[in-house]
């Protein structure tokens, strides 16, 4: 039975390999390729995201009675990711890949402590804690 | 693991870690002055004192300042532990470390045994305090996994580095009588091969697949690796204590063992960085492999000093050995390490306090370019030390010159840094 934790984390490693992908074309100066790798990671991300905010995370604060606990930190950096998202996608409008270069760079530290923080530590307690991860897995899976 | 406790906060206050990040340089460019002034009779010998206080200005001002400094920062990263009341705690470690430091790095290199008994009480309470939050905070984390666990073994380390320090340091102003030598290769062991390696192996497990996309280090290594290299520093710890030939025998066979867990770790991480999915250019990928070429090199020369006498006799085995490893593997790596952790930091904080998208992106702190020239610099200041090991005059001012201008890059490349944070924050 696949677990919450192994769930979400696959969806991080698939989310940086488009990362990687969007990165290196930017690098090469391919706007045309770098711009679809990015709209690619872009919608995984906002997607994944969205995963956690409508039915993980509620179905966490749930059942541990907090909205303010390690939920709320976690919201509070998509927000972070979601502004960096924004700032990369007006570089590659301004064909700007010097500017997409540290913006990527910037997204990638703040990403990977995130998902560190979530492997780690969340997902492991929302698999002890959530009765029915099968269902949550299967709304998450469910989400358009 | 409990949920108590566990906010998933990301961040002490920015002043916390980098009192210590702005701090470290200048001990870069006061060990490389240092060396510059005393010449080559720093270098006839492993035990001259000017280089056992240069020696000490890099471990204590340079890499322990780091190294503790990191600790504080990466502690609720890492295990989801909340440091407590963390101003104050810097501050106690801090000013401590760094007025001690200066302290004994003077007291060593002039050999004024005053400055060295000034030096004990100050040291004695930076590593107490550190030591003492660090254990609290990791015992209490929620988060328990290969890094910790090589962050706890790594603060045993260090304890026992800096018991045995104290104790060699009480013995040179006459306050205790010591057998020294055995002392000192305690000491040396327990710092470098014990708290330094195993700190660089439990944050390298995190760092590296995080920074360049790699595959995990496989399970066996995050298992074993640690333990085994603590229990082979135990071992031959435990050869001084035996008599002649067992402890002989003993000592070669730790060596060996430790020596293929360094290269095991050195091995393995070049290993992973190459198939790594991330494949644009980064500067700390460059002084990362720096730093485990250098680690695989100190490791062949040390191996080679166990077969051979004359060459573990040789003043130049000593020197090249200590640089190798000092700055070769562990200046290499958290110059790679702070310049990741400086940019990123300083564009965490901003962007709480400026508008949406106003703050300057990790680049724009710490551009590509001038820690490239930085990387440069330290690679080449590499070879020069080792020709200084092996003819201090004349090659001990082309290293010296070498070391101080890495410094000063360095220095520059943070202070602008900081810069940039400080205008910001005004202007917010």
């Amino acid at each position: 039975m696949q677990t919450i934790t192994e769930y979400l984390s696959a969806e991080h490693r698939h989310c940086d390999d488009m990362f990687a992908d969007a990165e290196a074309a930017a690098a090469a100066d391919d706007l045309a390729a770098a711009l679809a790798g990015f709209a690619a990671f872009h919608q995984g991300m906002l997607h994944h995201l969205s995963k956690e905010e409508t039915i993980m995370f509620p179905a966490f604060e749930h059942a541990t009675g907090s909205s303010m606990g390690p939920t709320s930190v976690m919201r509070m950096e998509h927000e972070q990711m979601r502004e960096l998202f924004a700032e990369m996608q007006a570089a590659l409008d301004a064909k700007d890949t010097s500017t997409y270069a540290g913006l990527a760079e910037t997204l990638l530290v703040l990403m990977q402590q995130h998902n560190f923080k979530e492997e780690q530590m969340l997902y492991q307690m929302a698999d002890r804690t959530l009765g029915d991860r099968e269902d949550i897995i299967r709304q998450m899976e469910a989400l358009p | 693991m409990s949920m108590a406790g566990l906010s998933l906060k990301q961040a002490p206050p920015i002043s916390v870690p980098f009192r210590f990040i702005l701090s470290a340089p200048l001990f870069l460019l006061l060990a490389a002055l240092a060396l510059l002034a005393a010449g080559p009779a720093a270098l006839e010998s492993r035990w001259s004192q000017p280089l056992l206080g240069i020696t000490h200005l890099l471990t204590l001002g340079f890499m322990s300042m780091v190294m503790s400094g990191a600790v504080l920062q990466l502690l609720p990263v890492l295990a989801g532990a909340q440091v407590p009341r963390p101003r104050l705690v810097a501050w106690a470690i801090h000013l401590p470390l760094f007025a001690g430091t200066l302290l004994l790095g003077g007291g060593l290199y002039f050999f004024m045994a005053v400055l060295v008994t000034l030096a004990i009480p100050l040291l004695a309470c930076a590593f107490a305090v550190f030591l003492a939050i660090a254990i609290y905070s990791l015992a209490r984390a929620p988060a328990r996994n290969a890094s910790t666990h090589a962050m706890l073994l790594a603060l045993a380390a260090l304890s026992l580095a800096v018991g045995l320090g104290l104790a060699l340091a009480a013995g040179i102003t006459g306050l205790l009588d010591l057998p020294m030598l055995p002392l000192v290769a305690l000491h040396v062991g327990w710092g470098l091969l014990g708290w330094t390696t195993l700190l660089v192996i439990g944050v390298a497990y995190q760092v590296v697949p995080m920074f360049q996309l790699t595959q995990p280090y496989p399970r066996a290594v995050t298992r074993w690796l640690g333990n085994t290299l603590f229990v082979l520093m135990l071992v031959w710890s435990c050869h001084l204590l035996l008599p002649e030939p067992a402890a002989s025998w003993l000592a070669i066979a730790a060596a060996w063992g430790l020596a293929a867990c360094i290269t095991t770790f050195a091995v393995i991480t070049l290993r992973l960085q190459q198939k790594r999915r991330r494949k644009v250019p980064d500067i700390m990928l460059q002084f990362w492999r720096t730093s485990l070429f250098s680690l695989l090199t100190a490791a062949m020369l040390w191996l080679a000093g166990q077969a051979s006498a004359t060459l573990a006799d040789s003043t130049f085995y000593a020197l090249a050995l200590g640089m190798l490893f000092i700055i070769g593997f562990v200046l290499s790596v958290i110059h790679g390490m702070l310049y990741k952790i400086t940019s990123f930091l300083i564009w965490y904080h901003l962007q709480g306090k400026l508008p949406p998208g106003k703050a300057p992106h990790m680049k724009d702190i710490i551009p590509d370019r001038t820690a490239r020239r930085h990387w440069r610099i330290h690679l080449a200041s590499l070879p020069l030390c080792l020709a200084s090991a092996m003819w201090p005059m004349p090659w001990v001012y082309a290293a010296g010159c070498a070391l101080l201008l890495g410094g000063i890059l360095l220095l520059t490349n943070l202070y602008r840094a900081w810069n940039i944070y400080l205008r910001a924050v005004a202007l917010a």
